[in-house]
């Protein structure tokens, strides 16, 4: 791990967690897999609040534990999975525009829990819609359960692997920590409930105290009919999934820009028909014939049976590659090429689309330099005098540029000597670009902007501390005035509280507090890039 | 000893790689030594490109601060045990405490956790860690013995009253949820307590001396 991504990880977790989960991940983080009376000795916590840490950790699936030979437990931070809280919102806007608002909540209530049975998520839901229905109006359970078995169905959402069944034998002490495990064909099968029911809105505080006290009661005696149907059965999002949806998104965008709206429609919909078929991994889809492709598209799109295959014979002739030709029978096999080679991402002339990461260059180190950078993946590998030329720039320029990229690993040297002795005199020094270093070292960048963003937000809020509080009383107290119903004039007189400059300078804040949310946003939109890239990369045999 | 020396003289002044390379020629000026340390910031040469705006972002940015908020408001969100005053205030009786650290605000699947972590949930008992004797600190006689009555008019009475964070810890936790009412909340501890602290006064300046002046 690089101080860039634990400086990250440890910023994420203080902001979402609080600092005692902070210090604990950071233990593990740092210093690798241990036990718990190590992490208490090492944090210098009161044992149970690293206990209380570590569930909150294991709950989310952030920490990991084994159970090791000699019976000691060990704990281990998945720092990939803590960088992904970061892609909260993504995931949950995506669940958004795919399954409406039943489908962002389930999303969004399994991300802030970690993990969640069925019946708890579909309840939870089911009240959060009916608050934000008419009065009179409550969400039935049954629409927000549907949803829940689409994203099942379409593998969004899958089951967390379960406690092993008690064997018999109780004679052997029950083991230090459950092994869960759940097999893949089970991962997506939705228990049989029957969820009846509707949300149920908040009423007064006291109305809700005792029912909660109603719950605590029940669950105390312990036992009785309130033990959910599907109890043991726990649901999660499954990330990889989404990253697969995202990369399908970017592709589909890239036929796009370079071709036109049909053919992205065409691929689009290649794709949504392998969406469960294409194994985690794979560089293709499973073949598809025409015939089967013409049956499924969309209904608004009456592009006859010849125009299809013309299509699909102009996507599988494209030096990009993104359908590949596998057969003739049903009218000719396509399948689409969905792993990231140095072709599909940063070929030119349309370089990768949204997020693109030409500009990166543009911005950095202007445009003459994109220019060189793109030459040079182009050509592979190229000497100084040979870049002035074919990128027209003059020599002292070119020269400047390539030392500056050079410096900051984004191309490097290759040395091919012409005689044995390696004299300097009698070598070639081509350029290169090292596209795995290149990506790496922006990946790296990347969290380190992230990092930086946060460290700055955080500034600003602590900055405007005192002003925040005094705004949030204001408006607690205008609120309340305004619910016994006070007059304007005194409604005035409390908002006067706040004189000008001090308004100015809350709006200040919150227009810098949105610009870096965004920017982190923004950034991590190129982290996933990066980091898929990455991955098919090295996944290559 | 002189050994040690005898490769400096010879090699000075040279490098191992080709000057020229690097675009010195002999016999140019070498740019002056900085003197001063790098500046914070180094020069911004372009201004990044502006954030694309739109429904989209827009709607994630929302979504992200409504995470951050709500987030901090679920039993996940670990909070430090409130740290034990110095002096009592009057407002401690109507202000809510925290959660002691050793308890845990949500009921975790205890099946699908290693047997090590399990802690009492949210037995408000526990909160007592230290032993109150360390704990007591030089207040004022007088609030001593005004508070001790006071917390023997409660206990009379059997008021249950919001947590306060007094000496006497086992008024603490006595809530309106009768379900965390513990065993162990037995008035004999009570009386140990306090006959302890009534040790403790006599240690103390004699209170009819120093009716008004503060005790330093």
């Amino acid at each position: 791990m690089t101080q860039a991504e634990l400086r990250l990880c440890s910023l994420l977790l203080q902001e979402h967690f609080g600092e005692i989960v902070e210090k604990v991940g950071n233990s593990l983080l740092r210093t690798g897999p241990r036990p718990l009376r190590l992490l208490v000795g090492d944090t210098g916590l009161l044992p149970d609040q690293v206990k209380k840490a570590l569930c909150v950790l294991i709950q989310h699936n952030l920490v990991r534990y084994e159970v090791q030979p000699r019976g000691s437990v060990e704990y281990e931070a998945r720092s990939e999975r803590i960088l992904r809280i970061l892609r909260y919102p993504r995931y949950i806007y995506t669940a958004k525009t795919l399954y409406g608002d039943p489908g962002e909540l389930l999303v969004e209530e399994l991300l802030l829990h970690g993990h969640l049975p069925m019946s708890c998520a579909v309840s939870r839901v089911a009240d959060r819609l009916t608050e934000t229905m008419e009065d009179g109006k409550t969400m039935d359970y049954t629409e927000v359960s549907s949803t829940f078995v689409r994203l099942a169905d379409t593998h969004f959402i899958q089951r967390c692997p379960i406690v092993p069944e008690s064997p018999w034998n109780t004679k052997a002490p029950p083991p230090p920590a459950p092994a869960l495990a759940i097999a893949e064909k089970d991962m997506y099968i939705v228990p049989r409930l029957s969820l009846v029911g509707k949300g149920k809105r908040r009423h007064s505080c006291d109305e809700e105290e005792e029912r909660e006290h109603k719950a605590k009661k029940q669950k105390q005696e312990g036992g009785n009919s309130e033990t959910p149907p599907d109890d043991g059965i726990y649901w999660q999002v499954n990330l990889e999934r989404f990253h697969q949806h995202f990369r399908d998104q970017a592709l589909v965008s890239a036929v796009a820009s370079r071709m036109d709206q049909t053919s992205s429609e065409v691929v689009r919909t290649m794709l949504r028909m392998s969406e469960v078929t294409t194994a985690s991994g794979a560089s293709h889809t499973q073949p598809l014939s025409s015939n089967e492709i013409f049956r499924s598209l969309p209904a608004g799109y009456n592009i006859g049976k010849q125009v299809l295959d013309q299509y699909l014979a102009l996507l599988a002739d494209d030096p990009l590659e993104f359908v590949g030709k596998s057969g003739d029978s049903g009218g000719g096999t396509y399948s689409v090429k969905v792993t990231w080679g140095p072709g599909a991402s940063w070929a030119p002339p349309s370089p990768f689309p949204h997020p693109s990461l030409m500009p990166l260059f543009l911005h950095r180190f202007g445009s003459r330099c994109a220019r060189i950078f793109r030459l040079l993946l182009r050509k592979k590998h190229l000497e100084q005098k040979q870049v002035e030329d074919f990128a027209m720039i003059p020599a002292k320029e070119a020269k400047d540029m390539l030392y500056r990229m050079l410096s900051e690993n984004l191309v490097s040297l290759q040395e091919i000597p012409k005689t044995p002795d390696h004299a300097p005199s009698r070598t070639f020094y081509l350029y290169t670009v090292n596209v795995m270093a290149a990506a790496r070292m922006l990946l790296h960048r990347c969290y380190k902007s992230v990092a930086n963003l946060m460290e700055r937000r955080q500034h600003e809020m602590r900055e405007n501390k005192r002003l925040l509080e005094k705004s949030q009383r204001v408006e607690a107290i205008l609120a309340s005035m305004q619910a016994t119903g006070a007059e304007a004039a005194q409604l005035h007189e409390v908002e006067e509280m706040i004189t000008g400059p001090e308004r100015q300078q809350l709006e200040n804040l919150k227009r810098n507090v949105n610009k870096i949310d965004a920017s982190e946003n923004q950034v991590d939109e190129t982290i996933f890039v990066l980091e898929s890239f990455i991955e098919s990369t090295m996944k290559r045999p | 000893l002189s050994m040690a020396g005898r490769g400096r003289g010879r090699g000075r002044g040279q490098m191992t790689f080709n000057m020229e390379a690097v675009g010195i020629g002999k016999g140019d000026a070498l740019p002056p030594p900085t003197l001063q340390p790098s500046p914070l910031f180094p020069a911004l040469e372009r201004r990044a490109a502006p954030l694309p705006g739109g429904e989209e972002g827009e709607y994630m940015l929302a979504l992200k601060q409504e995470l951050r908020r709500a987030m901090r408001g679920l039993p996940y969100f670990v909070k430090p045990g409130a740290p034990r005053r110095d002096i009592e205030r009057y407002s401690d009786k109507y202000q809510l405490s925290s959660p002691t650290d050793n308890a845990i605000d949500w009921n975790p699947d205890w099946r699908r956790l290693p047997r090590e972590l399990k802690i009492q949930v949210r037995r408000l008992r526990k909160g007592r860690t230290a032993p109150l004797v360390p704990k007591q600190n030089m207040a004022l006689d007088k609030e001593e013995t005004i508070k001790k009555l006071e917390s023997l008019e409660k206990k009379e009475e059997e008021v249950t009253s919001e947590e306060e964070e007094e000496k006497e810890e086992e008024e603490e936790g006595k809530e309106e949820e009768e379900e965390e009412y513990d065993e162990e909340e037995h008035e004999e501890e009570t009386d140990y307590v306090l006959s302890y602290f009534d040790n403790g006064e006599s240690f103390g300046p004699d209170s009819d001396d120093n009716g008004d002046e503060a005790v330093y």
